[in-house]
């Protein structure tokens, strides 16, 4: 699965490499480039939401935009 | 009762965080130097966590960045698990982490290493990232992979000691779209391998007309797949984000769960910023999960754990940010925060056996309400 995705995603990316030209100029990133539009304004703190959610549920991974304490039994 | 459970999951956490903490947007530059000093408090479900969480990261000649975390759990359980088949207990845990970042050209590659250790649990975890910028600076790719070694001990039982193994191999596309949206799609592999049960929890079985209990039994290897993807949106005549996720996750023991996510940012003059976030989270049991088993030989693997059990659960959370209007040459900025989330978790299939004078496996279904708090301070140099 995991190679699947890597080819997939380096294929569309190499598909457009030749011609493409950012759309999205760097003086346009006025937005882009404020703290709030960070996926984790505060990693320590997103580290530990995200860990009170891991201890806790039989899920894991994705965790890169939250944050986490130990929750034992 | 310790987290032989907890640590591993953190740790990949901790890993996932220290190879992301460059600003998404321009992964083709260090991060920022700061240090951010955090107070944490769980409570909820009979459980009390707390302790402190320090990062630290400073650059190096343009080109390297190191970064250290320092972060403690001190433990006091009476919780559902622990009333029913152990005595309350505490218990600290403490964390420590170093990870440097390379910067060449517009690529950033990491490597770190994370330490654990509590009276009854050891971890050791190495990581590596790699994230290249295409497209002038429109898309990031990212790589990583992280390997753990654990030694798990018992409190009770100075005889045992078992290990586990784990790895995650990960990959993350983040694309800009638009002036004011980027979104992201990463997928996650973990497997595991050795010792994945807990030392102390059993599950329960029919004896008659009640019930007995016996040490839980897992299979000796997990492999998980998780698929997340995310956008945030900034508002385009208002300093202010609308942020969402979708994680779907499946495994090899038949776990399947859907995580959805969503929040508002909104910035106000002088150096105020209020967030609002919730979060709804189902997941179905683990194959060889049961409430009650009908004998102690009925299956090869069985456990209570009700975090393998069928629940679901809901979380609300608020955030303010003050930015002090205070720098000097040491100090660029600094800010002041404060995060209150509220959860709630209800289990399908996962009865509260402290509940006496009804029949086996006839008891009201668990549920429980808890408070997540996070008060930190950052300063950015």
């Amino acid at each position: 699965m995991l190679r699947t995705f890597l080819i997939a995603t380096i294929a569309l990316l190499c598909a457009a490499c030749s011609s493409m030209e950012p759309w999205v100029k760097p003086y346009e990133r006025d937005h882009l480039a404020d703290p709030i539009m960070s996926f984790e304004r505060n990693p320590v703190a997103g580290v530990y939401l995200a860990h009170v959610y891991g201890v806790r549920e039989g899920s894991r991974g994705g965790q890169g935009g939250n944050g986490g304490g130990c929750g034992c039994n | 009762m310790a987290a032989a459970v907890v640590t591993k999951k953190r740790l990949l956490i901790v890993a996932a965080l220290l190879a992301s903490s460059a600003p998404l947007l321009f992964a083709a530059i260090l991060p920022e130097e700061r240090m951010d000093v955090l107070y944490h408090r769980y409570d909820g479900g009979g459980l009390t966590v707390d302790g402190p969480s320090v990062l630290v990261r400073k650059n190096i000649a343009d080109k390297f960045s190191v970064s250290g975390n320092y972060y403690v759990d001190n433990v006091s359980s009476a919780s559902i698990d622990v009333i029913t088949q152990a005595s309350p207990f505490a218990d600290k845990r403490t964390e420590e982490s170093l990870s440097l970042d390379y910067l060449f050209d517009r690529t950033m590659m990491t490597a770190g290493m994370i330490h654990s250790s509590e009276s009854d649990y050891l971890s050791n975890t190495v990581h590596f990232d790699i994230s290249q910028d295409f497209f002038g600076d429109l898309t990031t790719l990212s790589m990583g992979y992280t390997r753990g070694s654990d030694t798990i001990k018992s409190n009770s039982n100075a005889a045992f000691k078992e290990t586990a193994t784990h790895q995650e191999y990960r990959v993350s596309v983040s694309q800009i779209v638009t002036r004011n949206l980027i979104v992201n799609l990463s997928e996650e592999i973990i497997s595991d391998e050795g010792f994945l049960a807990n030392p102390y929890r059993s599950f329960r079985y029919v004896n008659g007309s009640s019930y007995s209990w016996q040490q839980e039994i897992f299979p000796q290897a997990r492999t998980s797949y998780t698929t997340t993807l995310g956008a945030k949106y900034h508002l385009p005549d208002t300093r202010a984000a609308l942020y969402g996720s979708y994680r779907y996750y499946n495994d090899g023991w038949d776990i399947k769960s859907n995580t959805l996510e969503v929040g508002y940012e909104h910035a106000l003059p002088h150096g105020w910023i209020f967030d609002i976030h919730a979060r709804y989270y189902k997941q179905n049991e683990a194959n060889f999960y049961s409430d009650l088993f009908s004998n102690a030989t009925e299956f090869k693997y069985m456990t209570r754990d009700k975090q393998l059990s069928a629940f679901h659960s809901m979380a609300a959370g608020v955030g303010i940010t003050y930015e002090l209007p205070f720098k000097n040459s040491l100090i660029e900025k600094s800010s002041i925060n404060l995060y209150w989330d509220h959860l709630k978790f209800d289990y399908e299939n996962y009865r509260n056996a402290t509940i006496k004078g009804v029949a086996p496996g006839t008891e009201p279904l668990y549920s429980f309400d808890a408070d997540v708090i996070r008060f930190f301070i950052s300063v950015w140099y």
